[in-house]
């Protein structure tokens, strides 16, 4: 009974690990499916599907539109939670309470909320759909998590080196890019990979804020459409492979510093 | 002097807070009132009139399938909630407490590792799981425990299995950060006072990690309820969750006015449980 009791927390460990990892590994398997379709039996490798969706154009330009997306949204997110950062925790503004709720506000709100009162907008106000209408509502989402990120990090161990570049003469802009930032950059480099994970695998408002340039998870959308394939598995891996990738960038650069100090 | 100086940073502080207030303000709030007065409205053939209404909070409460939508997302959200809170929890305590200090990181990293699959990629792979001829009827099959491929794909059962798998991701993540936070001294002083490791964990470790149970339970209803992917991938068109609803107005009829009605519906929902959550919260506290 005894050995039996010990063992049951690892045997639970393993179950949920199982069920934690099953469909990732079942879609990783089965991109290599030597056949039409991505179900048992296995029937041996091949490197084909890969192929075809290094090949396919509309793929690989989604791709790109998502990088783009991704990285553009992402950089002016930190830019904007940066500065108003700076502006909150440096400065008393009246009603600064009122402004950090503001600013946090979308966050409390489901994506899908936020894609229609942005594509009820654009159309009341005649603008078309692109990947700019995209970009803008990835900034909506991320700056909330990027100014709390970066917030909640300009604590008052900093101040003492930004009054003494300041008495040294450094103009109001220089003490923030060469003392402020660098001093922030895990929290900067924390804010950014994490919003761009976020647009990277935004889905609904990317869907309804796109029209011809969409991204990747919208193009796997419409890939889903045909049925089961081996290569939307393929496409499903290279995702995963370069979540994956940024989060090892993010763990080593960031979080490994960040906890050694 | 004194003032001008005073002046002059509260400016500099106002222009850097404008940007970010600027956006949210264009991109959010704006929005946000369009979809407020939008629901006021009535579509008349492809034309959006401004009636102001209640129109389409009347039609949200007669009109069956509409309400229905609401009933089963609150349905689904609730079971997604209890069970992934039920099987989060354990993994979060046997990570925090069994596992060795020094794998602990490496044993939560790889818990959540699927998490950064794409989204739309991970309810894609449950399909694969669970269709007619997919991989967990072939292995009940081969085992011998069932005769005939099970109905599993576009049913309720696939929308939770695919919901419980990402959210108890997300809940291990909370409830092990809770977890880890308790003084060693409490377990001690327990088991100082005569408590077994069951009455210790019932009567001290589950009523100091509720908060935490709660928070995560909190985030796991907001985004189980609002998701419109995972349904229309898994669940199939039998039963619609409210999104699915709003989507069908959208995309189907173009009619925004009831889309942003719904939306709005959706989102007094989440407020109203996020008022209770917080109230909650507060008594435990004193």
């Amino acid at each position: 009974m005894r050995p039996l009791l010990r063992a049951l927390p690892w045997l639970y460990l393993a179950l949920l690990y199982t069920f934690i990892f099953l469909p990732v590994v079942v879609l990783v398997l089965f991109s290599f499916q030597d056949g039409r379709l991505p179900v048992p039996p296995f029937q041996g490798a091949t490197l084909r599907w890969y192929g075809e969706v290094l090949s396919d154009s509309r793929l690989m330009a989604a791709l790109g539109n998502s990088f783009l997306v991704a990285l553009g949204s992402s950089a002016l997110s930190v830019l904007l939670g940066f500065l108003a950062a700076c502006g909150l925790a440096r400065y008393h503004l009246p009603g600064s309470a009122l402004l950090r709720g503001v600013l946090i506000a979308p966050m409390t709100v489901s994506y899908l909320i936020i894609a229609l009162g942005l594509l009820s907008t654009l159309n009341a106000a005649g603008l078309p759909l692109s990947l700019w209408t995209v970009g803008a509502g990835h900034v909506v989402i991320n700056l909330p998590l990027c100014f709390a990120i970066i917030y909640a990090s300009l604590g008052g161990h900093q101040v003492s080196m930004e009054r003494a570049a300041r008495d040294l003469g450094a103009p109001e802009w220089k003490v923030m890019w060469l003392v402020t930032a660098p001093m922030l950059m895990p929290a900067l480099l924390a804010a950014f990979f994490l919003s761009v994970t976020f647009s990277w695998d935004e889905f609904i408002i990317a869907f309804l804020l796109s029209r011809f340039d969409v991204t990747l998870p919208v193009e796997i959308w419409s890939l889903l459409r045909s049925g089961l394939s081996p290569k939307t598995n393929a496409i499903g891996s290279l995702v995963f492979l370069v979540s994956v990738a940024l989060l090892l960038v993010l763990e080593v650069t960031v979080f490994r510093k960040a906890g050694r100090r | 002097m004194s003032d001008s100086i005073e002046r002059r940073a509260r400016r500099r502080a106002w222009g850097l807070v404008l940007p970010g207030l600027a956006w949210t303000g264009l991109f959010f709030l704006l929005p946000f009132a369009v979809m407020v007065v939008t629901s006021f409205a009535r579509r008349e053939g492809r034309e959006i009139v401004l009636a102001w209404s209640l129109q389409n909070y009347v039609d949200f409460v007669e009109k069956s399938f509409l309400l229905r939508g609401l009933v089963v997302s609150l349905e689904i959200t609730a079971l997604v909630v209890v069970i992934s809170v039920l099987l989060a929890y354990p993994l979060a305590w046997i990570i925090a407490e069994r596992v060795p200090a020094r794998w602990q990181r490496t044993a939560l990293i790889l818990a959540v590792l699927p998490f950064w699959t794409s989204y739309v990629v991970r309810s894609y792979a449950w399909v694969l799981l669970l269709s007619r001829n997919g991989v967990v009827n072939d292995a009940l099959l081969s085992l011998g425990l069932v005769s005939e491929p099970l109905e599993m794909a576009s049913t309720r059962f696939a929308t939770v299995t695919g919901f419980v798998h990402f959210f108890v991701m997300l809940l291990t993540l909370t409830i092990y950060a809770n977890l880890v936070q308790l003084a060693p001294n409490l377990k001690r002083a327990a088991a100082d006072l005569g408590a077994n490791g069951w009455q210790t964990f019932r009567h001290v470790v589950l009523p100091l990690t509720r908060p935490g149970i709660m928070v995560g339970a909190f985030l796991t209803f907001v985004l189980c309820i609002g998701d419109y992917i995972t349904p229309q991938i898994l669940g199939g068109n039998n039963e619609l969750v409210l999104p699915q609803v709003i989507m069908l107005q959208l995309g189907r009829r173009a009619d925004f006015p009831m889309a942003a009605a719904l939306s709005l519906v959706l989102m007094a929902v989440v407020t109203l449980v996020y008022i209770a959550v917080a109230r909650w919260m507060k008594m435990e506290r004193t």
